[in-house]
Formats: structure tokens, C-alpha cells, sequence
């Protein structure tokens, strides 16, 4: 009786190869989609607030239609990013508690600190100085329920003479200069939080939080360059070929130095080829094979840096059209890429065992809160609270305030004021 | 030249503020205690000065028989659910002799751990002539001086006990898993039932109680292969004093710098 009972058990257990630790025979990973998904959304964030911060602090004048675009992507990506790490917790309703009482030796504790930093301090006062002088006008114009929450959002303040405007744009300049670094520490504690875990080769490795931060701005910039494109195409504009094209070039090197960091890695594992070596090698040509080689390092970083490449040779001829579906090619694919990345470090450190003699396969589940479904749905919530962003923050309908009003302010880089942005 | 005039009520107002420091300085110390107090809980029973005590469990390998005793009484005691969850558990190792020519020291070496080893080990997978040396090594918690799974908890929940212990409140625990991917050593899971992480406590509601109770699965090991002491209070002719004296000793995976404070003899360096 108890051969049977123990025959179904080990049935119903994954399968493995080689020796697992028992407690790591586990049908589901520990850290699923949903984990997956996290660094995903965060370096998302930091990428799209990179992207704007090219325009306000770094004066890159070309990509100023995308400028509040990108901030929006920013923002509403933000609100996203807590929620896979929510929702997989264990209890919850205690997730206040790392906040509350944090255990400051942990990497994990200080996310709520510097989320609530990056949301409140950096990003939202950001939006906000930036649309002020907007929110006013737009409030005075607009009739109704949305008229209402403009004049909401101005929480008040309506004084719109040039001192203060001024005051606006030298506040909002300085917030992005705090962004910056604000940006970095987000996407490189994600990345530390991995690096930081000796017990597993996979990830304690201390490029993790540079390949993370450099990974995000590639793929917050693509994000940026799909949602421009799609934008446009939605709203039947040309695209801005100029802006694009400088976008590209970002992208190709933002693209190159992470390549370059990610392949340093390698050959530093590769060569050192330490304790955990062999099961790394197994991983790279067995369990991931189609999202490593084939997802993130061919189509993810190789086509794109192909693509993105030769159209910094040649860009001149090539027509407009061409480089358009070049560039959304390359947004698509280093997006698929970074997916596949993060695929690759969270799920990847799970196949193997601590014991380094054995490796686990795990089939991930579509229902359920760490299942397919909810991690679709949870990919898909930044983008339905983006489009009612760009409805309520960059309507065509909306009268943009006058370039000539911001010159009257006397400084040049209230071009940004011009309207709606996207062209 | 004058000086600023000192008033009655600077004066009064400074030597307030001096006295207040004073007295809330404890009352700080005080409220913090009783704070941590009311957020982690080692759930030992009043009476008990964890201070006093200097838990420790060392295994010598030689004498284990592979029995699973150890390993059935930790989860009947401990209330552990079946499935892959096991604070501790007791692994199989077969090391082959080397293949003729393949001028190798030895050769494969072949592991497993069926259901912890609880309901025994199947046939060798090998022929027995083809076995160099086979043993079984009792695993868990290796009570770290530098615990990375209670570095890594992110409100605190775990902790390393004054008395060598490394518990979990699982009143605080928000069952991120974090602690479970920082061991090392496989020695903690996901509680499906509590949703909350957990490990060996050494059987803490046994060694805190007030008869002296050894961990369940050093109370049940026929051969004494797990020793359990106090190295506070243990005289020189108890066991695990006479363990450290009789044996060199070996930590598991020292490269990491966790210190384990749980030491092996008789293991190989294959075990990890």
C-alpha cells in the first residue's frame, strides 16, 4: 500500500533529471510569470523615463514630439509594477509590512521606498510641472467631467504669468536630473536583487544590476518607439522621420553597450568557468535553448543591432517607408527580446538545483494567479491605462499652448509647450 | 562686551529638553523591543532565555544508516505537509569506481533522495561490484553564522535566535519566497498550506520546553548519527563535545562564506 501510495507521488511530481534537492521538486517554480513579468514592467519604466529625460536634460530637440509620450509610457507603466510582485506574494495583505518595518539588509525592503520615491517624488511632480500650465488652459476651455478633472489636477494652483511658468520648467528640469539617477537605482536594485543571490550561479553575478539598467533603456526605448508608431498610425499622422530616426539611433546604442555588457558576461563565465559552469552550459544548450539563443540573443539583440546598424551606414537611402518598418521591426523584436531576457534570468535560475547535479522541468499553469492568463492580463493593464493617458493628456482636441506663449517666457526650451505632440 | 541674557525659562526650557532625552531614551529602547516583540515571535514559552543557550547539531555520517526516521518523525512532528517539503531529509551517495583505462581517480557519482528518504531507496543503479563507496548524508538547516536567507527577508520575519536557531514567524511572513532562493542548501520551502516559508527550528517547541526535549529526528536516530547539544552549558563528556574532540570536521558549500555552524564527519567532497 505504501509503494503505491508513494508510486502516485512521484508521478505526480515533475519531472527532473540528475538530483534535485527534495524541497526543489516543486510542480511550479517558486518565482513564476509573474516574476518574470516584474523586471519586465520596471525596466519598461526606467527605459521610457531615460527616453525623456533625453529631451529635458540632455536638450535632444528632435525627440521632443515623443517627449510626453514617454513620460505617460513612464507613468503608466509605473502604476503597474508593484502588481506581479503583489499579486504572487504569499500573504498579500502583509505587503504593507516591507514598508512598515523593513529589514534593511534585504534588497527586497527597500523597493517600496524607492517606488514610492520614483512615483511621487520624481515622476508625478514631473507630469505635473510639466502640465500645469496646460491643466490651466485645457480647464478653461473644456467643458464637463473632464473639464473638472483638469482643474482637479491643477490642484489649484492657476497662476500661469511667465515667473511662474518659468518656475515650472526650471523645477520640472531639475526633477529630471534627480529622475535620472532616480531611474537607475529602480531598474539596478531589480537587477541587485538577482545579483545578489550567491546560493545560485545563475544570478549572483555583480553585472546583474548593469545588465539590468542597461537592458531596461533598450527596451523602454523601444517601447517608446512602438508606441509613437502606433500611435501615429492610429491617428492617421506621419510619422516624425527626423524624431525616429534619432530615436533609432539611441536605441542601436543603448543596444550595442548592452550587448557588449551581456556578452562580457559570458565570456567571464565561459572562461572563469566556475563550480556552477557545467549546468550553465547545460541550461544554454538544453533548457533554454529557443529563448536564449534563438528569443533574446538572435532575434532580440542581433537582428535588431543588424537592422538598427546599417541604418546608421545608410539611412539616407532609404526610403522613409523602409525605415519606418525597420525601426518598428527592431522595436518589436528587442521587446520580444527583453521578455525573452527576463524569461531566461528568472525562470532559468529555477531550472537547475542548488545541488548543481540535476535540472527540473516545470509545466506553467494558465489559469490561476501566477498563470499565463494573469500575467497577459497584467502585460495588458499598462497599455489600456496609457490609452486613457493619451485620451485625457495628448487629445488632439485639446488646444496646445501656443509656442509664441512660450516664447513670450523667454526661454527656448518651452518649444516643448507646443500642443499635442504627436505630429 | 555683553553676553546674551540668560533667561529663567531658556534655562528651564534646556534642562527640559535634557531630562526628557533621558527619559525617553529607554522609553525609545523599550517601545522598539515591544514593537519587534509584536511583530516577530519566536513563539518559545515564557520563562525561556534563548540568551542562555547556544543550540547546535552536528552529524556524523559515518553511522547513518539511510533509515528515514529522521526524516518521518520531522514532518509527523513538525506538522510538515506530504509532497516535496521536508526540513530535513537524508540523501543517497554512490560513487562508482572508474571505468578501466579512463585514468580517473573514481568514477560517477550518483545521488538521490526519494521522498527524503523516508520510505527507503530503491535498488542501486548500479551493479554492486561497479560501487566504490556509497553513504547517506542527513541534511538541514546548516544554521549559518552568516545567514543569507535572513539577510535577504525583506520585513524581518526570519531571524537568527540568540540561541543559534534561525526561525520563521509565520504570523509575519508575507510569503515572498525570497529567503527560500537565497539558501544555499535546499533547506527551506514554500508551505503550500500556511503560504508562508518554512524550515528546521530544531524542533524549537521541544529544546525551549521546560523538559529539556531533544529535535524529534535526533531523539528517533537509532545510530546517534545526529548529535544535539547546548555549547553553552555542554560539559566536556557530552556528546557534542566529544563529537568536535573525535572527529575533523566539514562545513557544506564553505566557498560562500556562510560559516554553516552545522558540521559533518565522515562526508565526501562531492556532498553539497
Amino acid at each position: 500500500m505504501t509503494n503505491g501510495v508513494t508510486n502516485i507521488v512521484v508521478e505526480l511530481l515533475p519531472h527532473f533529471e540528475g538530483y534535485v534537492y527534495p524541497n526543489e521538486a516543486t510542480p511550479q517554480p517558486l518565482w513564476g510569470v509573474l516574476i518574470v513579468l516584474y523586471p519586465y514592467i520596471t525596466g519598461l519604466v526606467a527605459g521610457a523615463f531615460i527616453m525623456a529625460s533625453l529631451v529635458r536634460v540632455f536638450y535632444v530637440k528632435a525627440l521632443e514630439p515623443v517627449y510626453r509620450l514617454s513620460l505617460l509610457t513612464a507613468f503608466a507603466f509605473l502604476l503597474c509594477a508593484p502588481l506581479p510582485l503583489l499579486f504572487h506574494l504569499g500573504h498579500p495583505e502583509r505587503c504593507f509590512e516591507i514598508m512598515m518595518t523593513p529589514h534593511l539588509t534585504s534588497p527586497m525592503a527597500i523597493f517600496g521606498f524607492i517606488y514610492a520615491w520614483y512615483l511621487m517624488a520624481v515622476l508625478l511632480l514631473e507630469l505635473w510641472f510639466d502640465y500645469r500650465h496646460d491643466l490651466v488652459s485645457w480647464s478653461n476651455v473644456t467643458p464637463g467631467f473632464k473639464g473638472m478633472l483638469y482643474r482637479l489636477f491643477t490642484v489649484g494652483v492657476t497662476d500661469v504669468s511667465a515667473p511662474a511658468v518659468r518656475l515650472d520648467y526650471r523645477t520640472g528640469h531639475i526633477l529630471s536630473i534627480v529622475g535620472i539617477p532616480s531611474a537607475f537605482l529602480l531598474h539596478g536594485y531589480v537587477g541587485f536583487i538577482f545579483g545578489s543571490v550567491k546560493a545560485n550561479p545563475w544570478w549572483g553575478n555583480v553585472l546583474m544590476p548593469i545588465i539590468f539598467i542597461m537592458s531596461a533603456m533598450v527596451s523602454g526605448i523601444a517601447l517608446c518607439v512602438f508606441n509613437y508608431m502606433v500611435l501615429s498610425w492610429i491617428r492617421r499622422k506621419t510619422v516624425d522621420m527626423k524624431c525616429l530616426d534619432v530615436m533609432g539611433m539611441f536605441l542601436f546604442y543603448a543596444l550595442v553597450v548592452d550587448a557588449a555588457i551581456e556578452a562580457l558576461d559570458w565570456v567571464h563565465r565561459v572562461y572563469s568557468a566556475e563550480e556552477g559552469f557545467r549546468v550553465m552550459q547545460y541550461m544554454a544548450q538544453e533548457k533554454l535553448f529557443y529563448t536564449l539563443n534563438l528569443g533574446q540573443v538572435t532575434l532580440g539583440t542581433l537582428v535588431p543591432l543588424l537592422l538598427l546598424g546599417s541604418l546608421q551606414l545608410i539611412r539616407k537611402r532609404v526610403p522613409d517607408l523602409g525605415r519606418r518598418r525597420m525601426y518598428f521591426a527592431s522595436a518589436m523584436l528587442i521587446l520580444t527580446g527583453v521578455l525573452a531576457m527576463r524569461w531566461n534570468v528568472v525562470i532559468g535560475g529555477q531550472l537547475f538545483s542548488k545541488s548543481l547535479r540535476g535540472v527540473m522541468s516545470y509545466k506553467l499553469e494558465f489559469a490561476g494567479v501566477e498563470g499565463w492568463f494573469m500575467s497577459g492580463v497584467l502585460l495588458l493593464l499598462p497599455f489600456v491605462i496609457l490609452t486613457v493617458l493619451i485620451k485625457l493628456f495628448l487629445s488632439e482636441k485639446l488646444p496646445g499652448t501656443s509656442v509664441a506663449e512660450g516664447q513670450a517666457v523667454g526661454s527656448e526650451q518651452t518649444s516643448f509647450r507646443s500642443g499635442p505632440l504627436v505630429r | 562686551m555683553s553676553c546674551p541674557p540668560v533667561s529663567r525659562r531658556s534655562v528651564l526650557g534646556r534642562l527640559g529638553a535634557v531630562v526628557a532625552a533621558v527619559i525617553a531614551a529607554p522609553i525609545a529602547k523599550a517601545a522598539k523591543a515591544t514593537v519587534q516583540k509584536v511583530f516577530v515571535s519566536s513563539g518559545a514559552p515564557k520563562g525561556y532565555d534563548p540568551r542562555q543557550h547556544k543550540w547546535v547539531m552536528a552529524i556524523d555520517a559515518n553511522k547513518c544508516i539511510g533509515c528515514g526516521l529522521c526524516a518521518e518523525a520531522c514532518k509527523k512532528e513538525n506538522h510538515v505537509p506530504e509532497g516535496p517539503y521536508f526540513r530535513t531529509w537524508v540523501e543517497r551517495y554512490i560513487i562508482t569506481k572508474p571505468k578501466p583505462g579512463s585514468g580517473m581517480a573514481r568514477g560517477e557519482t550518483l545521488v538521490d533522495c526519494p521522498g527524503g528518504g523516508i520510505h527507503g531507496y530503491p535498488e542501486a543503479p548500479v551493479p554492486k561490484e561497479e560501487i566504490e563507496d556509497s553513504f547517506f548524508v542527513p541534511k538541514l538547516c546548516n544554521l549559518c553564522h552568516h545567514s543569507p536567507c535572513t539577510q535577504v527577508c525583506p520585513v524581518g520575519a526570519t531571524f537568527d535566535a540568540p540561541d543559534g536557531a534561525v526561525l520563521i514567524d509565520p504570523k509575519y511572513c508575507i510569503g515572498c519566497g525570497f529567503c527560500i532562493q537565497a539558501c544555499p542548501y535546499g533547506c527551506r520551502f514554500f508551505n503550500p498550506l500556511t503560504r508562508t516559508a518554512e524550515k528546521c527550528t530544531l524542533c524549537y517547541h521541544r529544546i525551549t520546553s521546560s523538559h529539556h526535549l531533544k529535535p524529534a529526528c535526533v531523539e528517533v536516530c537509532p545510530t546517534q548519527a545526529r548529535v544535539f547539544g547546548d555549547l553553552l552549558n555542554a560539559g566536556p563528556d557530552e556528546p557534542i563535545r566529544k563529537f568536535y574532540q573525535n572527529n575533523r570536521v566539514m562545513a557544506l558549500k564553505p566557498h560562500l562564506g556562510t560559516e554553516p555552524r552545522l558540521f559533518y564527519a565522515g562526508i565526501d567532497k562531492e556532498v553539497r
